[in-house]
């Protein structure tokens, strides 16, 4: 960016401001800042109505806790919308992953916690990777790939545990602890999900595989011919996906206490949303794990704010719906305004 | 280990629609399958058939039915199949009756399946029962039923009623919003509420969708619109189970109690940790118990399975058959810490 422009080929004059200036600048004006401030108005308003809802350790902790198994499945749902793919499967694979949990510590009384959390993250994994191979050597559309998968996970998981559940009794203390434990007055599950929030967006902004996977969603054609890996990034970006639905699989288990085979129905829709709502391109190349978070939070906060605010059941869904929409509305807007000035900066040379 | 693996709900539907179907037939074909029978019963031998084996649900059911088998001193076995599918009865419903079984005491996997296989039976002389979930009402007996409507809200609000002392404020988890049962459920406890107990103040009714998540906000929307909230009733398994998880590790552990409809593995750390006091669903063993009391009435001819026939039931007392032949189990039974150790369902 500091590289003196010697001709007049450049669409945009560079910037006069410092790093930090503009560092600034570029987040205040950001698609995420956006959500951010959304988040805070509906915090407020919810607070204005109900003080619990904010200022209560209580109220509090449900800000910090709620969202933090979807944060986890929308960052899986980014990375794999950004290539210009969709994984549909990661409700079905959470059900998967949260049942063994249980069934793990069923069959094999005394099993360490952390092989469980492992075995839970290698399923998923697997999962993923099933239908990253089905993606990238089948030439299938994702859609149509893991909308199969969907269905057949689910299958799986209704026959292993037909209308069997998993109790809270069933699963050691110690584990039902981590899903309610707090460091501070942070949730640990909030931690979790921030970590894995801090390690996907370090990969994808500033890793030559991460940029990558933007380069792949944008034009694979470009991507294919430029020489790019796209077949092992799909398959890296499905993985990657199926290990955090995984992962969330072993926190549903231990922030409910509770798993049936229906566990995480409808939740692939909720982290499509999320990431939608939080600025990641439906057909790939843009946006962001930190939009997706966002767009998570927001809408499990809004969840949690409307039966406050007294909405009738039937509109909290249309709010949801409602949400999504305008932010495909906005991006469309934003788009357009910069495709537009663009233009008019290339007019004017 | 502990494991469930029976949805209450799903019982109580199949339970809601066996009624519906059994008010909505002609109650034809039922008579008496005039097969003498032994006075004494000691030499009959019944059949349970559960929709699938393995399953703890069941195993409670039966080991109640084996209590009472013994009680009349008579020969009992269990077969069935491993899944639970439309007509993996038939072939132990047909082998049964070729053995000369004096009755079948079965949960019918479908209304309509297992239907001409038990007719057969019935032909050469088998009684049948239905228990848990009945199948069409021409094709057996008698069916013992669970719980109704009725005894449902009454025994919710009863207990709800107690635990607060009665007065205070409560509010309703339920299921989905055009959730049948639950909706009718409710609609009974309200006029129940009405009727008897004017202080007690139902202050809203949340619907949590039989989904954790949303349960769990409706929850924390309950206790935090309502200051003053003394208890929540969620009739649905899946809600109770929630709404109990929530506030054991929350702030108003200890101030805000939860009933409702649940099972006892379900329930088990809730009423440890003294979230949850009591709550209700029926008795299995009791279920399976009076089947096969009524499987030896039918068998010894001491009733046809008509309306208004009255047996004896060893421990449980004196029932009679209803319209359409329902025999109807009771109210809802009430698990507490002092007896929730004795379940495993």
């Amino acid at each position: 960016m500091s590289a003196p422009v010697t001709s007049t080929e450049a669409l945009a004059k560079p910037s006069q401001m410092s790093t930090a200036q503009r560092f600034v600048k570029e987040i205040l004006a950001s698609r995420e800042m956006a959500i951010v401030l959304v988040i805070l108005a509906v915090i407020a308003a919810a607070t204005s109505l109900n003080q619990n809802f904010l200022l209560s350790s209580q109220g509090w902790r449900d800000l910090l806790l709620t969202p933090s198994i979807l944060m986890v499945l929308a960052i899986g749902s980014a990375i794999v919308i950004v290539t210009r793919n969709v994984d549909l499967s990661v409700g079905s694979t959470l059900a998967i992953t949260a049942y063994m949990t249980g069934r793990l510590f069923i069959d094999f009384p005394g099993i360490p916690i952390p092989v469980v959390i492992l075995i839970g993250i290698a399923v998923g994994a697997g999962l993923g990777l099933v239908n990253g191979v089905l993606v990238a050597f089948g030439k299938v559309p994702a859609l149509v790939v893991t909308l199969g998968t969907m269905y057949i996970y689910r299958g799986v998981v209704l026959t292993w545990a037909g209308s069997d559940r998993i109790n809270a009794s069933d699963m050691p203390r110690e584990f039902l602890r981590l899903g309610t434990m707090q460091i501070g007055t942070i949730p640990l599950l909030t931690i979790t999900a921030v970590l894995v929030l801090l390690g996907a967006a370090y990969w994808l902004n500033s890793t030559r595989s991460g940029r990558e996977m933007y380069a792949i969603g944008s034009n694979p054609e470009a991507a294919t011919l430029y020489g790019l890996p796209t077949t092992k990034r799909i398959i890296v970006a499905f993985v990657i996906g199926g290990a955090l639905a995984g992962l969330a699989g072993v926190m549903y288990a231990a922030r409910y206490g509770t798993v049936s085979a229906g566990a995480g129905m409808t939740w692939e829709l909720n982290a499509i949303g999320a990431a939608v709502i939080g600025g990641v391109a439906i057909f790939g190349g843009s946006g962001t794990v930190w939009g997706a978070a966002l767009g998570a939070v927001l809408l499990m906060t809004i969840n949690r704010t409307l039966p406050i605010m007294g909405v009738p059941d039937f509109w909290q869904r249309a709010v949801v719906g409602a949400l999504i929409i305008g932010a495909i509305v906005l991006d469309r807007y934003l788009a357009a305004r910069q495709t537009r000035k663009l233009q008019e900066a290339r007019d004017e040379t | 280990m502990k494991r469930n693996t029976f949805s209450a709900r799903a019982a109580l539907t199949a339970a809601g629609m066996s009624a519906a179907l059994a008010l909505a037939s002609c109650g034809g074909g039922d008579n008496g399958n005039g097969n003498g029978g032994d006075a004494d019963g000691s030499d009959l031998s019944i059949t349970f058939i559960p929709k699938n084996l393995g399953n703890p649900y069941f195993d409670t059911s039966n080991s109640g039915g084996e209590d009472a088998v013994n009680e009349f001193d008579a020969s009992f076995s269990e077969v069935g199949p491993q899944e639970d599918t439309p007509d993996g009865q038939v072939q132990y419903i047909n082998t049964a009756a070729q053995q000369g079984e004096d009755a079948i005491v079965i949960s019918g996997s479908d209304p309509s399946a297992p239907c001409d296989a038990l007719n057969e039976a019935r032909e050469v002389g088998v009684a049948v029962v239905t228990f848990d979930s009945d199948t069409n009402s021409d094709c057996r007996d008698v069916f013992v039923n669970q719980a109704d409507a009725q005894g449902i809200a009454q025994t919710q609000v009863d207990l709800v009623a107690e635990q607060i002392g009665g007065e205070g404020q409560i509010a309703i988890l339920s299921a989905s919003a055009n959730a049948t049962n639950q909706n009718h459920w409710i609609e009974l406890m309200e006029e129940e509420l009405e009727a008897n107990h004017p202080d007690i103040e139902l202050v809203e009714i949340a619907y949590g969708d039989d989904d954790d998540q949303r349960s769990f906000d409706q929850t924390a929307a309950l206790l935090q619109t309502h200051s003053d909230l003394d208890a929540i009733v969620s009739p649905t398994t899946v809600g109770i189970a929630a709404a109990a998880r929530y506030i054991s590790d929350s702030a108003y552990a200890g101030e805000v109690l939860v009933t409702g409809l649940g099972t006892p593995n379900q329930m088990r750390e809730y009423v440890e940790d003294g979230t949850v006091e009591a709550f209700a669903l029926w008795n299995p063993e009791d279920l399976g118990y009076l089947a096969a009391w009524a499987a030896h009435a039918l068998a010894t001819g001491e009733i046809d399975g008509e309306e208004g026939d009255t047996f004896e039931a060893g421990r449980l007392g004196e029932y009679t058959v209803g319209a359409d032949g329902e025999i109807l189990l009771g109210d809802p039974f009430v698990f507490d810490a002092e007896n929730i150790d004795e379940f495993d369902f």
